[in-house]
C-alpha cells in the first residue's frame, strides 16, 4: 500500500470521532473534520477506513473543502479502487462546472489518481477541457495528458490526445503554449523516435511570441524545446537569437542558463565574421558572471557549464577570472569547481594572479581543496610555458612548508613537469630527494621513484635511495612496486656495474615472491629482455618519452559538443552524455551542433577556441601512472585479471614469458599440453645473471645430520639428498614444500613434504613442470587425495618419467615446478642431483670403454678433485655402483689407484671416468670424458656426493 | 519533471513527503543521508546528487534540506529554483521556514505545494497568485473565519493566472498610494595581507514596495544606467524599453518586490569603504600566537560607517583568546573557534583596535592555515557604486502617489586574508 507515511494506527475512538464529525450537516464542522483527517494522513496515520464518508464531502460548492477532499482522494485512491470509484460521478459532473477553476481542478485531480477505472472515465471530460473556452482549463488539460500518458501511454494514443496537444502548440494563448510544449517534451522522452514536436519555422514562431509573455516556467520549457530545433540559414539562426536574448537578463537563473543552451547552439550557424556574432559573445559574458552571485546551489550547477562553456568559446570569459577566485566561505563543491575554471582560463596575461591564489589558497584549511590548488599550480605550468619556472619555484616554497599533504601532492606535479620541460628543472630534485621519508601516500612514492629512476645518472646516491624502498617491498601499493621495478631496470642500465645485486633482487621480488600478475608480468618481460639483448633493453626501457602537452581533462571534442547541446541539464552537471545514465528505454538522441554557415564543410573554425577543438588532434593527456609504465614499455601488458588462457601472442619475447606462466597455468587447470609445448619455440636460453636466484641450497654438511634413514638402511642404495625447502610458506600462501628426489628401483622419485601453514583448508592439489634438460615429467597425478588441514603435513612420492618435453636448462639440472591448490598457483625451482638419472645398465663393456675413451676428444675431457675423501678406493667403488656409477678396471700405479668407470643417463649419454685414489691421501681426482661436455660438471657434484655420503 | 519532494531536518530526519506523480519511497533519501554523513557540513552536500534510478536535487536553507527527486533528464536549475521559491513561499506565508514552523501547518503546506506544482510543473509560483487562492494563517484570520463561515480558500479564478500581467491581481485599492525603492548594494571583496584588492564587485537590488490602487504604469529613471551593463529583471519590466532607453518600464505587482537585480563586475573600481591592518601570527615554537587589527575609513564618500563587525575563524587548535578592543566587544566562540568582534560605529577620529595574545593547545603545531577576517558594515544613505534614481513617473492612474527612495551599501562577502 502506497502511503505518505509509515503507518500509525489510528485507536478507533477517534476514527468514530471523525465519522460522525464528517457525517454532521453543519458545513464547517465538516471542513474541520477533513482537515483533521488531512492533518492525520500526513504525519502517516492509516485513515483509510474514511474513504466513503470523506468522498460523500466531496459534493460541495465550498472550494476549500473540495480540495481537501481531493487531497485525500489522490493519497487513498489506489489503495482503494473500488471505492474511488464512487467519486468519479462528481468528477465528471465538476468538469461541467460553469466555474473554470473547478472545472480545471476536477480535471488534474483525475489525472492524478492512478487507478485503471477512473482514467477510463477520464478521456470524454478530458477531451472536453482539452477544446474549453478557458485558457486555464485549457492549459490544465494539457499537463492532464502528460499524466495519462504516464499511466496509460497507448490509451493516449489512440484517443488521439496527441494531436489535440500538439494543436495547442498554436494556442493564443501563451501559458497553454508553454504548457502543451512541456507536455510534449516530457511524453517524447518516452517516444525518442517518434515526430511529436516537429518543429517548423511557423511553429517555431509561435514559440517565440509565447516565449515573451509567459511565466518564467514557460519561458524554460520553450527555450528547452526551441534548442532542439536546427535553423534552416544563418539569417534563420541571428534572428531567433535576437529574439532570445533578452531572455539573459531574467531574475531566474533556469531561464537564463536555458537561454545561453539556445545561443551557444544557434551561434555556431551565425558566419564569425558577422558584427552580430560579435556582440553576441559580449552578451553571453555578463549573465554567466551573475550567476555565480546566487545561492551557491545555482552557482554549482552553473560552474559545471560554465566549465563546458569555457572549453568550447574560452573567449567569452577570457577577462573574468576574477570572478572564479574563491571566497573563503564557499561550499566545498563551489571551490572545486572555481578552481578548475581557474585554470581552463589561466593564460600568460593572468597567470601570475592566478598562481598568487592557487599559492594563497595552499594554505587553507581543507585538505582536499589544498590538494587540488597544488596540483592546478602543475598544471598551470604545463598549460602556460612562460609561467613554469615560476610554478616550479611556487611549487618548491610549498615543499619548504614541510606540510606533509602539500609536500606529497607538488611531487606528483613536479614529475609532469619534467616530462613536459625534460632537462630544464633537474636542479630541484636534491631539494625533492630532502623529502623522501615523509612520502607515505603511494601516488607520491611513485612519482619520487620514477624520478630518481628517470634521472638516476644525475643522483650520486640513486641506488641507495632505491634499495631503501625496496626493504618493504611487499608492503607497498602495486603502484609503487611497478615504479620501483622500472626505475631498477632504468639504473641498473644507466649504471650496470654497481647495480647488478639490486636488480637481482627486484626481479626475483617481483617474478617470485609477488603474486600479482602486473608485477610478475612486467618483472619476467624485463628479465626477458635483460637476459637476451640488453641493447634492445635499452631501447626500450629508456625510450624517449612523448612529451605530455595541455591539460590533463579536457573534455573529448565530440563528447563537449553533445554536452553543449544539453547546457543547463543533468548531463551537463555529470559531464557525460544523457545516453550514459539516462534510464533504459527513454529517449536518446545524440546532438550535434549544426554546422557553421556559408559553407559546406560542417566545421570550420575563424575562431581559436570553438572548431579548431574538433578538427585538431585530441590532445595528449597526462596518462595515470599505470599507463605511463605501459608506455615505457611500449607493450601492451596483459589485463589483470585475466583468467583464461592468455591470447596467442606474436612476439618471441611475450611468448616466452607466456610459456614460463601462462603455459604452464594452463595444463595445470586442464588446458592442452600440446599448445603449451608448441609455443616453447620462443623460449630461449635461459638469463645467466638472475638465475642465480633460483638456486636452491646445495647439499652441505648437516645432511648426514638427516640422513639416517638413507645412510644406515641402506647403504648400497642410490644417494638421495637431504630434503629441503622449496617452496617457503611465506611465498606459497600457507603452504610449504620441501622435498627431495631419489631412484628407487629403476624409478625416478620426487619426495615431497606439503605442510599446510595456513587457517584454511589445502585441496586440489596438482602439479606440472616446465621443459628442462633431461624431459623430466610425472608419470602421474599428484597424489593428494584428502584434504590437508591446517597445520598437517603429509608426505606425497611422485614418480617421474624422462619422457616429457626437453629444454636445456641452465644449470643443467634445474626443474621450475608449479603447484597448483585451491588458494593459487605457485612456482618454485629446485635442482635434482643428476645421479637420479643414471641408470641401471650403465656398466660398459671393456672394449668399448676403451674404444670409446680413445674417440672422446680431449677437449671434452674435465678434471676436478674432492678434496676431504677418506674412502678407499674399494669402498668408494662399492658406494658409486650403488648409484649406477660402474667401476669396469682398475690398476695401480705408484700407489695410486685407477678406477675407470662408466655411467649412462637416462637420454643415453654415456660419461666416462677415471678416478685416481692415492692411499694416505684425501684427496681424490676425478676426470670426465664425455661426448656432452655439459653434464660433466653435474656429474662431478654428483660423484662429490655420493662418495662424501 | 519533479516527482517527489521530501523535507529533511539538518540533522537527517525526514519529516515531510509529498509526491506529485508515483509515490517513491523514502528510502531513496538514504542516497542523500549517506552524501551528507560524508560531507560533514550540512552546506557542503553536492546538490546534485545521481542514484541507480533517479536523481536527487537539494538545496539547504534555514537549516533544512529540500530534497527533490525527479527520474527522467530535467534541468536542475530549474528545480532549484523552484525549491528555493518553496522556501520563499513557507517563509512568506509563514514568517519562517523551519521545521517547527513547517509541523504545525502542515495542512496549508500540502494544500500550498499542491498549488505549486502539477505532474512536476509549476502551477503557480507567484506570491500573489498563491495568496489569492489559499490564505496565509493569521489569528485574526482564523477567528473572523470562525465567526462567519469563510475560508481559506479563493473560490474565484486567481485573476493573474491568465492575465498579460500574471504577477498583478485586478482590482487593487488602497487609501495611502505609495512606491518605496530601497537600492541596496553589497560589495564582496578580497583583500590581500598588504591591503591590495584581489577581487571587488557590488551585487546590487532594487526592492520595492508598492501599494498602488487600480493599474498603475510605473517608470523608473537613473541619473548613471550606464553603470548597468549587467542586470536581471523581475518579469514585470518592459526589455524592450531598458534596451533602447535604459528606463525601467513596469507594471508592479502587489505589495513587496524585488524589481532588478544588477552586477558592477570587478572591471570597474570598486570602492572600498574601510581598511583594515591586521597582524595574526602564531609562535613557531606553538602555544601561543599575537593579534592585532585595526579598522579606518577608506573611501565612505563623506557617509559614516556603521554596524561593523568583524569575525575571525580561528584554527581548530586555538583554545582561547585574551584581546582588548578599544570599541565595542568581542565574544570567542570555543565550540566553533570564532572570533567575533562588535565594534559598532566606526570613529575617524579614533580608529577602534583589537589585540591580544592568543593561547594554542600545547603540544600541537604551529597551525598551518592562515585565518580570514571577515567585516561586516554598513551604510546608509550611500550606494557605493555611485548608482542614483532620478525620478519616479507614473501613468494610467489619476492619484498622486508617495514616492521614496533609499540607498544602503553593506558588505557581502568582504574577506580580508592574513
Amino acid at each position: 500500500m502506497e502511503t505518505f507515511w509509515p503507518l500509525f494506527f489510528v485507536c478507533l475512538g477517534e476514527i468514530f470521532e471523525l465519522k460522525a464529525e464528517l457525517n454532521s450537516d453543519k458545513k464547517e464542522k465538516k471542513k474541520e473534520a477533513v482537515k483533521k483527517v488531512i492533518a492525520s494522513m500526513t504525519v502517516g496515520k492509516d485513515v483509510s477506513a474514511l474513504f466513503p464518508d470523506v468522498v460523500n464531502c466531496m459534493q460541495t460548492d465550498n472550494l476549500e473543502l473540495k480540495k481537501l477532499v481531493y487531497l485525500y482522494l489522490m493519497n487513498y485512491a489506489k489503495s482503494q479502487p473500488d471505492m474511488a470509484i464512487m467519486a468519479v460521478n462528481t468528477f465528471v459532473k465538476d468538469c461541467e462546472d460553469p466555474n473554470p477553476l473547478i472545472r480545471a481542478l476536477a480535471v488534474r485531480t483525475m489525472g492524478c489518481i492512478r487507478v485503471d477505472k477512473i482514467t477510463e472515465y477520464l478521456c470524454e471530460p478530458l477531451r472536453k477541457c482539452l477544446k474549453d473556452e478557458d485558457p486555464y482549463v485549457r492549459k490544465t488539460a494539457a499537463v492532464c495528458v502528460a499524466k495519462l500518458h504516464d499511466i496509460n501511454a497507448q490509451l493516449v494514443e489512440d484517443q488521439g490526445f496527441l494531436d489535440t496537444l500538439k494543436d495547442l502548440i498554436s494556442d493564443s494563448n501563451p501559458m497553454v503554449v508553454a504548457n502543451a510544449v512541456a507536455a510534449l517534451s516530457e511524453i517524447a522522452e518516452s517516444h525518442p523516435n517518434s515526430n511529436l514536436l516537429d518543429l517548423n519555422p511557423q511553429t517555431i514562431n509561435k514559440l517565440l511570441t509565447a516565449l515573451n509573455e509567459c511565466t518564467e516556467w514557460g519561458q524554460i520549457f520553450i527555450l528547452d524545446c526551441l534548442a532542439n530545433y536546427t535553423p534552416r540559414d544563418d539569417r534563420e539562426s541571428q534572428s531567433i537569437c535576437e529574439r532570445v536574448t533578452p531572455r539573459l537578463s531574467h531574475a531566474n537563473s533556469a531561464v537564463v542558463l536555458s537561454a545561453v543552451k539556445v545561443l551557444m547552439k544557434f551561434m555556431e550557424m551565425l558566419p564569425k565574421d558577422l558584427d552580430y556574432y560579435g556582440t553576441l559573445l559580449k552578451k553571453l559574458a555578463p549573465p554567466l558572471v551573475t550567476l555565480l552571485s546566487a545561492e551557491p546551489e545555482l552557482q554549482y550547477v552553473a560552474l559545471r557549464n560554465i566549465n563546458l562553456i569555457v572549453q568550447r568559446r574560452p573567449e567569452i570569459l577570457k577577462h573574468e577570472m576574477k570572478v572564479f577566485f574563491v571566497k573563503y566561505n564557499d561550499p566545498i563543491y563551489v571551490k572545486l569547481e572555481k578552481l578548475d575554471i581557474m585554470i581552463r582560463l589561466a593564460s600568460q596575461a593572468n597567470i601570475a594572479q592566478v598562481l598568487a591564489e592557487l599559492k594563497e589558497y595552499a594554505t587553507e584549511v581543507d585538505v582536499d581543496f589544498v590538494r587540488k590548488a597544488v596540483r592546478a599550480i602543475g598544471r598551470c605550468a604545463i598549460k602556460v610555458e612562460q609561467s613554469a619556472e615560476r610554478c616550479v619555484s611556487t611549487l618548491l616554497d610549498l615543499i619548504q612548508t614541510k606540510v606533509n599533504y602539500v609536500v606529497q601532492e607538488a611531487i606528483v606535479v613536479i614529475k609532469d613537469i619534467f616530462r613536459k620541460y625534460p632537462n630544464k628543472y633537474e636542479s630541484v630534485i636534491a631539494t625533492l630527494c630532502e623529502n623522501l621519508d615523509s612520502l607515505d601516500e603511494p601516488e607520491a612514492r611513485a612519482a619520487m621513484i620514477w624520478i630518481v629512476g628517470e634521472y638516476a645518472e644525475r643522483i650520486d646516491n640513486a641506488d641507495e635511495l632505491l634499495e631503501s624502498f625496496l626493504e618493504g617491498f611487499h608492503d607497498e601499493s602495486t603502484q609503487v612496486q611497478l615504479q620501483l621495478l622500472t626505475a631498477i631496470v632504468k639504473l641498473f642500465l644507466k649504471k650496470p656495474t654497481e647495480t647488478q645485486e639490486l636488480v637481482q633482487q627486484v626481479l626475483s621480488l617481483a617474478t617470485q615472491d609477488s603474486d600479482n600478475p602486473d608485477l610478475r608480468d612486467r618483472g619476467y618481460i624485463y628479465w626477458r629482455l635483460l637476459s637476451t639483448d640488453p641493447v634492445a633493453a635499452k631501447e626500450v626501457v629508456l625510450a624517449e618519452k612523448p612529451l605530455i602537452s595541455e591539460e590533463t581533462d579536457l573534455i573529448e571534442p565530440t563528447l563537449l559538443e553533445e554536452l553543449i547541446c544539453h547546457i543547463g541539464t543533468l548531463a551537463s552537471v555529470y559531464h557525460k552524455p544523457p545516453s550514459a545514465f539516462v534510464e533504459g528505454s527513454r529517449g536518446v538522441q545524440h546532438k550535434r551542433l549544426p554546422g557553421s554557415a556559408g559553407s559546406g564543410e560542417s566545421v570550420e573554425s575563424p575562431d581559436t577556441g570553438s572548431a579548431a577543438g574538433v578538427s585538431d588532434a585530441p590532445p595528449a593527456v597526462i596518462p595515470s601512472q599505470g599507463d605511463l609504465l605501459g608506455d615505457l614499455l611500449n607493450l601492451d601488458l596483459t589485463p589483470p585479471a585475466t583468467t583464461g588462457p592468455p591470447p596467442p601472442a606474436t612476439s618471441g619475447m611475450q611468448l616466452g614469458a607466456m610459456d614460463l606462466l601462462g603455459g604452464g597455468l594452463d595444463s595445470l587447470l586442464g588446458g592442452d599440453l600440446g599448445g603449451s609445448s608448441a609455443m616453447g619455440a620462443g623460449f630461449g636460453a635461459p638469463p645467466a645473471a638472475p638465475a642465480a636466484s633460483f638456486s636452491a641450497p646445495v647439499s652441505g654438511g648437516l645432511d648426514d645430520l638427516f640422513d639416517l634413514g638413507g645412510g644406515v638402511g641402506m647403504p648400497m642404495g642410490a644417494y638421495s639428498p637431504p630434503k629441503t625447502v622449496w617452496l617457503p610458506a611465506m611465498k606459497g600462501k600457507g603452504l610449504e614444500i620441501s622435498g627431495t628426489f631419489a631412484r628407487r628401483a629403476g624409478v625416478i622419485q620426487m619426495e615431497m613434504t606439503l605442510t599446510n601453514k595456513a587457517m584454511s583448508v589445502m585441496t586440489d592439489f596438482a602439479i606440472q613442470f616446465n621443459r628442462n634438460s633431461f624431459g623430466l615429467a610425472p608419470a602421474g597425478p599428484l597424489q593428494v587425495l584428502t584434504p590437508l588441514s591446517p597445520n598437517q603435513s603429509i608426505e606425497v612420492t611422485l614418480p617421474l618419467n624422462t619422457v616429457g618435453p626437453v629444454m636445456k636448462m641452465d644449470p643443467l639440472n634445474n626443474l621450475q615446478v608449479a603447484v597448483k591448490n585451491n588458494i593459487d598457483v605457485f612456482y618454485f625451482s629446485c635442482q635434482y642431483p643428476i645421479s637420479m638419472l643414471f641408470v641401471e645398465d650403465g656398466k660398459m663393456e671393456r672394449q668399448v670403454f676403451l674404444a670409446t675413451w680413445k674417440d672422446i676428444s680431449n677437449d671434452n675431457e674435465a678434471q676436478f678433485q674432492i678434496k676431504d675423501c677418506h674412502l678407499s678406493s674399494d669402498a668408494a667403488s662399492n658406494k658409486l655402483q650403488g648409484s649406477n656409477i660402474f667401476t669396469i678396471a682398475k690398476r695401480t700405479v705408484d700407489g695410486q689407484d685407477m678406477l675407470y668407470q662408466s655411467t649412462k643417463l637416462s637420454n643415453g649419454i654415456w660419461v666416462l671416468a677415471e678416478l685416481r685414489v692415492q692411499t694416505g691421501n684425501p684427496t681424490f681426482t676425478v676426470c670426465l670424458k664425455c661426448r656432452a661436455p655439459e653434464v660433466s660438471q653435474c656429474v662431478f657434484q654428483s660423484y662429490e656426493a655420493v662418495l662424501k655420503n | 519533471m519533479i516527482n517527489s519532494l521530501f523535507l529533511i531536518s539538518h540533522s537527517g530526519d525526514i519529516f515531510l513527503e509529498k509526491h506529485w506523480k508515483s509515490v517513491i519511497s523514502r528510502s531513496v533519501c538514504d542516497y542523500f543521508l549517506e552524501a551528507k554523513e560524508k560531507a560533514g557540513d550540512p552546506e557542503n552536500v553536492a546538490p546534485v546528487l545521481q542514484t541507480p534510478h533517479h536523481y536527487l536535487i537539494s538545496i539547504y536553507r534555514g537549516k533544512l534540506f529540500f530534497l527533490s527527486v525527479t527520474q527522467t533528464e530535467v534541468p536542475p536549475l530549474f528545480v532549484i529554483e523552484f525549491l528555493h521559491r518553496v522556501a520563499d513561499t513557507f517563509q512568506d506565508y509563514f514568517g519562517d521556514c523551519s521545521e517547527v514552523v513547517i509541523k504545525e501547518n502542515t495542512v496549508t503546506v500540502y494544500e500550498l505545494l499542491e498549488e505549486m506544482l502539477d505532474n512536476g510543473f509549476p502551477l503557480a509560483t507567484e506570491s500573489n497568485v498563491l495568496k489569492e487562492m489559499i490564505r496565509p494563517p493569521t489569528i485574526l484570520r482564523s477567528v473572523v473565519n470562525t465567526l462567519t463561515g469563510g475560508s481559506n480558500v479563493g473560490g474565484t479564478l486567481p485573476t493573474g493566472q491568465l492575465s498579460n500581467v500574471p504577477w498583478r491581481r485586478a482590482g487593487v485599492k488602497y487609501t495611502n498610494n505609495e512606491a518605496y525603492f530601497d537600492v541596496i548594494e553589497e560589495i564582496d571583496a578580497i583583500l590581500d595581507k598588504s591591503g591590495t584588492t584581489v577581487f571587488a564587485e557590488i551585487q546590487g537590488v532594487v526592492e520595492a514596495c508598492v501599494k498602488l490602487t487600480g493599474m498603475p504604469d510605473l517608470t523608473l529613471s537613473f541619473m548613471n544606467p550606464r553603470l548597468l551593463d549587467d542586470v536581471s529583471f523581475h518579469p514585470c519590466v518592459r526589455f524592450k524599453r531598458w534596451e533602447s532607453e535604459r528606463v525601467l518600464s513596469f507594471i508592479p505587482p502587489d505589495g513587496n518586490f524585488r524589481l532588478m537585480s544588477y552586477h558592477v563586475s570587478s572591471q570597474n573600481l570598486v570602492a572600498i569603504p574601510v581598511y583594515v591592518k591586521q597582524n595574526i601570527s602564531f609562535l613557531e615554537t606553538g602555544s601561543c600566537g599575537r593579534l592585532d587589527i585595526t579598522i579606518g575609513p577608506k573611501q565612505t564618500m563623506g557617509k559614516s560607517v556603521e554596524n561593523l563587525t568583524v569575525t575571525i575563524p580561528m584554527p581548530k587548535s586555538v583554545l582561547s583568546v585574551n584581546l582588548t578592543a578599544t570599541q565595542g566587544t568581542y565574544t570567542f566562540d570555543l565550540t566553533t573557534k570564532v572570533v567575533l568582534w562588535d565594534v559598532g560605529k566606526l570613529n575617524p577620529q579614533k580608529l577602534p583596535n583589537l589585540r591580544g595574545s592568543i593561547s594554542i593547545q600545547t603540544g600541537s603545531p604551529k597551525p598551518e592555515e592562515n585565518p580570514s577576517i571577515n567585516i561586516g558594515l554598513q551604510i546608509q544613505q550611500l550606494a557605493i557604486s555611485g548608482l542614483k534614481v532620478s525620478r519616479l513617473d507614473m501613468y494610467g492612474e489619476k492619484y498622486k502617489p508617495f514616492k521614496g527612495v533609499k540607498y544602503v551599501t553593506k558588505a557581502g562577502k568582504f574577506q580580508v586574508r592574513t
